[in-house]
């Protein structure tokens, strides 16, 4: 393109700036205020350390934040329930994409109307209850696969529908059941929607501390949950070196994956929204 | 309560596809009942109807008792918790403050995303890595980005200390402790987290514009300036469809953010409806709690239809 020659000059200027500006000083401030003994990390600022206490600081949190724990608390729910809203999902999906009857669509509208409708916080507790499952991982795994499987539908349901049927029905021919025909045929198919609906899915998943308040709240541990109650408790009051030890160590696997997996992350969301 | 919900629903809907189903096997076509059941579509609405519907469905019910943590038993009052709600002014601040945070971030998030994403347009090295930077946030736990910022615009955090040390005096507003521009500070850290997302969907709407049009309009003697606004923005209307709406329905389901910078406060001017789900809820006023939850409700569900509609048509045309 014609760019003007003061654009082409300006343009890295610019953009070095902004992510120095605008990402920079709060990583950095993160990572500096993460390092630092309480004292100096009393009122946090950009100045580099004194002395150097990153490690220490992270083997304290690790200890009293209870992060192993609450890494598990948060694999055992997110992964079940990215599992099974993708797999359920899916299954609705195909059929719903498939079988155009009036009564689909009228169960699709149904099916996509949690992406924009909020889940009922309150009464999924009253729910979950009656049915005996409040507090328990698999209640909260439930109200996660209630609130995302629009999400999935929605996505899948598009996708099937750019797919021909000639290899669905050359399997039927070859004597397969439906089952067989899903998990063979169409399964395979769908991997770059599924991939985007994992990565967004996990992410809201992993971080979500609202829903986990009202349904596990206290009872499991997860990674922003136990954010939340080192931050909050009076026993770390100000002690925002060891909440940004916490938060270094709670978005390191992110980033990491992050910056293993950029060029497929970016493509799997931007899939997904702009066909 | 709940299987007793469940039964007619399945009753009802059962017989229906049966005769079209095999009207269309008739008709030749491949697809019919035996090769894509219906039992297929069983388990993924069975969770949503256990765990989605029938709690939305009990907000309708229970928003008009007097449930509660201090008693055992739960009796109707009719419309006594939104009397309540509306007479001491909670009811229109709480939806006042939720619709005015939702605009500002959906104005914002979708600002930054494309300007970012106009300054960022060409692929080379220096803008790939630049926006991975900018995805870090959209990665990040929205409760530790919410801490971030509470520490840095502290009175004596580091912002006032970079604007004082550029002005060459103390400068100690409390960003997040006034109770006029406190949401505009909130919303903006909102959409500093989700702008790498925004400008991802621009960068993809960007790169659908086809390369022949530029050209036509570059041999037609279009300025770079004009290009941009007369054939490229129309052209990304898709990506800002699909940006407001995320943007708009995320915040309004906003929590994390607000209640790690703020809390709700200075003087719950920045509290917007989950906030004050989870404050209620946490004193045990669950009634009250699922009053608001079900004012939440029918607040996105009628700023929904229009959106919900752009989505399917959208997705028809896909």
């Amino acid at each position: 393109m014609s760019d003007s020659r003061i654009w082409t000059r300006l343009q890295p200027v610019l953009a070095t700036l902004l992510v120095l500006g605008t990402i920079g000083i709060p990583l950095w401030l993160v990572l500096v205020t993460a390092a630092k003994s309480q004292g100096e990390a009393l009122n946090p600022d950009l100045s580099l350390p004194t002395r150097w206490q990153l490690l220490e600081n992270l083997r304290q949190v690790w200890v009293d934040g209870e992060v192993p724990a609450a890494f598990f608390g948060s694999l055992l729910v997110v992964v079940p329930a990215v599992a099974g809203v993708l797999t359920f999902g899916s299954m609705a999906a195909w059929i719903l994409a498939r079988r155009a009857t009036r009564l689909n669509a009228v169960l699709y509208a149904l099916g996509i109307s949690g992406i924009v409708l909020p889940p009922a916080v309150v009464t999924v507790v009253l729910l979950l209850r009656q049915l005996g499952l409040a507090g328990s991982a698999v209640g909260m795994i439930g109200v996660y696969m209630g609130i995302y499987m629009s999400t999935v539908i929605f996505f899948v349901t598009g996708f099937v529908r750019t797919i021909p049927t000639s290899l669905e029905e050359a399997a039927q021919i070859d004597g397969a059941g439906p089952f067989t025909v899903f998990r063979r045929v169409v399964l395979p198919m769908l991997r770059p929607v599924l991939a985007t609906a994992t990565i967004l899915i996990c992410l809201y998943v992993w971080n979500d501390v609202f829903y986990a308040f009202f349904v596990i709240g206290g009872r499991i541990d997860t990674l922003p949950l136990n954010l939340f109650r080192v931050a909050s408790a009076g026993l770390y009051l100000n002690n925002w070196h060891l909440i940004f030890a916490y938060v270094v160590l709670m978005s390191l696997p992110l980033v990491i994956v992050l910056a293993v997996a950029q060029r497929k992350i970016i493509s799997g969301i931007t899939s997904g929204a702009v066909k | 309560m709940p299987i007793a919900e469940r039964t007619p629903v399945l009753e009802r809907t059962q017989p229906r596809p049966t005769p079209r189903a095999s009207t269309r096997r008739r008709a030749g076509s491949t697809i019919n009942r035996r090769t894509h059941p219906m039992w297929f579509l069983a388990p993924a609405f069975a969770i949503l109807l256990v765990f989605f519907f029938l709690p939305t469905l009990f907000n309708f019910v229970y928003a008009f008792t007097d449930w509660s943590g201090f008693k055992a038993s739960i009796n109707p009052t009719g419309f006594d918790n939104f009397t309540q709600l509306a007479s001491d002014g909670t009811l229109v601040r709480a939806v006042r403050i939720t619709l005015v945070y939702a605009v500002l971030v959906a104005v914002f998030q979708n600002l930054f995303g494309f300007a970012l994403a106009v300054l960022l347009e060409r692929d080379n090295p220096l803008n790939r890595v630049a926006r991975i930077f900018f995805l870090v946030p959209v990665l990040m736990s929205a409760l530790a980005v919410g801490y971030i910022f509470q520490a840095l615009l502290k009175p004596e955090g580091s912002l006032n200390g970079l604007i004082g040390a550029i002005l060459g005096r103390t400068f100690d507003y409390a960003w997040l402790g006034d109770t006029t521009w406190s949401i505009v500070v909130v919303a903006l850290i909102h959409s500093w987290k989700w702008m790498g997302l925004s400008m991802l969907i621009y960068l993809a709407g960007l790169k659908t514009i086809p390369e022949d049009i530029l050209e036509a309009s570059r041999i037609d003697g279009a300025s770079r300036w004009r290009t941009f606004w007369v054939i490229k923005s129309p052209l990304l209307a898709p990506a800002v469809t699909f940006n407001v709406a995320t943007a708009l329905l995320g915040s309004m389901n906003g929590f994390d953010i607000v209640q790690a910078t703020t809390g709700g406060g200075p003087a719950r001017t920045t509290e917007i409806l989950n906030i004050f789900i989870y404050r209620t809820f946490g004193q045990g006023l669950f009634a009250q709690a699922t009053a608001m939850s079900l004012v939440l409700f029918l607040l996105v569900a009628f700023m929904a239809f229009p959106v919900i509609r752009t989505l399917r048509k959208r997705e028809e045309i896909l």
